[in-house]
């Protein structure tokens, strides 16, 4: 399946209970109040968050044009961004990150895979050393793609994994090594102390590392997906988001109270749970697949 | 940061004076910030639209009672409101059969292996003799997670062939009657609720193991769309209940609410840890006032309108704030307040208040009494200089343990750190002080 067919597929549902809602309000011509209010109902019920959508109704408000089309140029300028990661270090250190079972060991598989088909080479870091059986997670993962995991056993330090496993890149000349993280909860100061230390170990062997702190929220969540992004960028500088799970029924709208808020763009979104099934994000596709 | 709901209704009822009645324009504005709050705690909006309507009704027809503020009684509608739908008490497990099920289903990430560990280790200090079963053979190293986890607090764990989750379920009822486990705790693949060929597998192992139990695993972080996953596994498996995992957070945890109202299925227990005993009966009532985004300030109220006078609560409030807090103020205190119950219940009712582990029982305040009464004047200024060894004279002076001594000290230490942070502004304490 292309692209374009999952990433509508993936996000059909999206489609259907919010935006053809609003095509639907819309295409009655003028917005009265109760047309915007009911506007309002449906961009909170697509996780955006009151804040955000207040944002966008009070644009849409100013618009003079036809309302769909108002509406998606909002929309993909919100959420219009660079999503190329910055590759130059080398290796490249990419850390991902994020609250428990959000989807970073998944995220991590995938983009091993895509970067090696793309010719890269790769090291996985099983930096997860907390979790029952994450090591083992990331291990079947690496034999499925045929990627390299540096491992140490649990319980061991995540910050000595991350720094072996820059160092192997360093001595076999790889071009990327990735980071898989515990899951943390952003409230939890010391776990967040770790990540940070984690990311201080491997400034110290690459010069700019990590290079791309990649925040993976699930779909689902709801506005606590802002209190994660916030807090995750003021204490390990995130530098996008990965939004996964977008194969289900979740609008993932919670994206662009975040992007609109801390500027965080999304630079990926997962749309199921094999390798495939990671895309960079495009916002005007993203829109377009969401309004068409 | 932000305002609580608790403030902005203030500032609402406080434009209306001596008014013996709730006015249609206050309740008005007072519903919106209310409607705002549980939206911002992920409470599905359908939910929250027929959810404030009632209030609406219920604040117009009621009248003030002399004690409360207006604020007060309104969000007093708001929070019984709120329990009504949730329900008053815990629902426990309803286990009948020999061997019992329990199947945990639910959405991918959201706890479902965790939990199963939990429970098993929770039914093992109920008595039972527990088996955990792992019927995810998709995610990679599912069924090691969940044998790591048994392993870790051991309690048999069944996988079978670790290929078919039918034929894994089976052998694990056969096993469990060898073994002579009573309760299987059966884990199960995180699946989308629109996979039909994956929603049809948990019908499956529903038909062929009759579980007692069929609770959904719900992450407390969830938004919008939480109903609709918890409607379609509800209308596939009938469930019996939820557990809500991961508020160890800050989540709001508005989901509770709305799988409640959607399904009127129980939330029976929920997640505050990673850890294998991070399991809690869920208690409707201590989550209402979470869900408003406030401290349990009514109760709080309620309580003190009952066992002390206003006035004197206020100004043992005032000098909570105004003590320098040293030890002898925090003994002092824990004789005033402690009139207002336990006072580790007092301060989980403040709003933003940290969790505190004081137990003001009266026993306990007898040990802390004598444990302070045995440290030098200064010691008592300054506890800062108690090392290992005029931590032990103290805990022989008083009878008690050097446990006990840093028990007690952490309890001042974290009571010190709640009183700067309403004295810095950062909390409020309740009655506009
Ligand atoms: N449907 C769907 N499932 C996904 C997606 N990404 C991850 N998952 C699933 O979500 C679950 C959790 O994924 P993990 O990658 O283990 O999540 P994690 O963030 O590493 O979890 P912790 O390390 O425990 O915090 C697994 O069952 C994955 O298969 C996605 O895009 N769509
Ligand atoms: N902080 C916190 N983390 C939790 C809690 N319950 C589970 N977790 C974490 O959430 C993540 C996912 O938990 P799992 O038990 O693997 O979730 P699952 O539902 O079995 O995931 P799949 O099998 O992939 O669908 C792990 O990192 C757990 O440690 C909780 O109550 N609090
Ligand atoms: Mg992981
Ligand atoms: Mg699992």
């Amino acid at each position: 399946m292309g692209f374009f067919e999952r990433l509508r597929k993936g996000l059909e549902k999206t489609r259907k209970s919010f935006f053809d809602g609003i095509k639907q309000l819309l295409k009655a011509g003028r917005i009265d109040e109760e047309t915007l209010q009911e506007l309002e109902e449906l961009l909170i019920a697509a996780d955006v968050g009151h804040q955000t959508t207040t944002w966008i109704i009070e644009k849409l408000k100013q618009e003079r044009d036809d309302p769909v089309v108002s509406l998606k140029k909002i929309l993909v300028e919100l959420l219009e961004a660079d999503t190329t990661l910055n590759l130059t270090g080398s290796p490249s250190v990419i850390s991902v990150v994020g609250v428990n079972g959000s989807g970073k060991t998944t995220t991590v598989a995938k983009l091993a895979s895509q970067f090696q088909a793309m010719g890269k080479s790769v090291v996985m870091a099983a930096a997860d050393t907390f979790r029952a059986a994450a090591i083992e997670q990331l291990k079947v993962w690496g034999e499925r793609i045929n990627c390299t995991v540096i491992a140490h056993g649990e319980g061991a330090d995540p910050a000595a994994v991350a720094y072996d496993a820059v160092n192997h890149a360093k001595s076999k000349s790889k071009d990327i090594v990735i980071i898989d993280t515990a899951g943390r909860l952003h409230t939890k100061k010391n776990l967040m102390e770790e990540l940070r230390k984690i990311h201080r170990v491997v400034a110290k062997l690459v010069d700019g590392a990590p290079h791309e702190v990649l925040l993976v929220i699930d779909a689902t969540t709801g506005q606590n997906g802002l209190v994660q992004a916030r807090i995750f960028k003021e204490m390990v500088n995130v530098t996008g988001l990965v939004i996964t799970k977008l194969d289900g029924t979740a609008k993932g709208g919670v994206a662009l109270a975040i992007k609109h808020e801390l500027s965080l763009p999304i630079k990926f979104i997962g749309v199921g749970e094999s390798v495939e099934d990671l895309k960079p994000f495009d916002a005007n596709q993203f829109v377009e697949a969401l309004l068409s | 940061m932000f305002e609580t709901l608790q403030e902005k209704l203030l500032k609402i009822f406080k434009t209306i004076t001596g008014q013996g009645r709730l006015t249609e324009k206050n309740i008005n504005e007072a519903v919106r910030q209310v409607k705002l709050s549980l939206l911002e705690a992920d409470v599905n909006y359908k939910v929250v639209k027929e959810f404030i309507e009632k209030v609406k009704q219920k604040a117009l027809g009621e009248e003030v009672l002399k004690s409360f503020t207006p604020d007060q009684q309104f969000i007093k509608i708001v929070r019984d409101e709120l329990i009504n739908i949730m329900g008053r008490a815990n629902a426990p497990l309803e286990l009948k059969h020999y061997p019992s099920v329990i199947m945990l289903v639910g959405l991918q990430g959201s706890g479902k292996t965790t939990t199963a560990g939990k429970l098993a280790l929770h039914l093992r200090k109920q008595g039972r003799s527990p088996m955990l079963v792992s019927a995810d053979t998709y995610r990679p190293a599912a069924i090691e997670q969940l044998e790591k986890l048994g392993k870790s607090i051991n309690i048999p764990v069944f996988s079978g062939d670790r290929k078919d989750a039918i034929q894994i379920v089976k052998g694990a009822m056969k096993a469990a009657q060898e073994l002579r486990c009573n309760v299987l705790v059966l884990d199960t693949a995180g699946r989308l609720h629109i996979d039909d060929e994956m929603m049809k597998e948990l019908e499956d192992i529903k038909a062929l193991t009759n579980p007692d139990e069929i609770l959904m695993v719900i992450d407390a972080m969830v938004g919008q769309d939480a109903v609709n996953s918890a409607v379609e596994f509800d209308r596939r498996l009938s469930l019996t209940g939820f557990i809500v995992t991961k508020l160890d957070g800050d989540a709001r945890g508005g989901v509770i609410l709305s799988i409640n109202y959607v399904t009127g299925k129980p939330v029976k227990f929920i997640g505050v840890g990673e850890k294998l005993d991070a399991l809690e009966p869920f208690y409707p009532d201590r989550i209402a006032s979470r869900i408003l985004g406030m401290g349990d300030v009514l109760s709080l109220i309620e309580k003190a309108e009952k066992e002390l006078d206003r006035e004197k609560m206020e100004a043992t409030a005032r000098k909570l704030l105004q003590a320098q807090f040293t030890l002898e103020d925090f003994r002092e205190q824990l004789r005033e307040v402690k009139k207002l119950g336990p006072l580790s219940s007092v301060f989980e009712m403040l709003p933003g208040a940290p969790k505190i582990d004081v137990d003001a029982s009266e026993k306990e305040l007898k040990k802390i009494e004598a444990i302070i009464n045995s440290m030098t004047p200064e010691e008592r200024r300054n506890p800062r200089i108690l090392n290992a060894s005029r931590k032990l004279r103290i805990a022989k002076g008083s009878g008690t343990t050097v446990q006990d001594v840093n028990k007690l000290l952490k309890s001042y230490e974290q009571m010190r750190e709640l009183m700067q942070r309403f004295k810095h502004g950062k909390l409020k304490l309740p009655f506009g002080l």
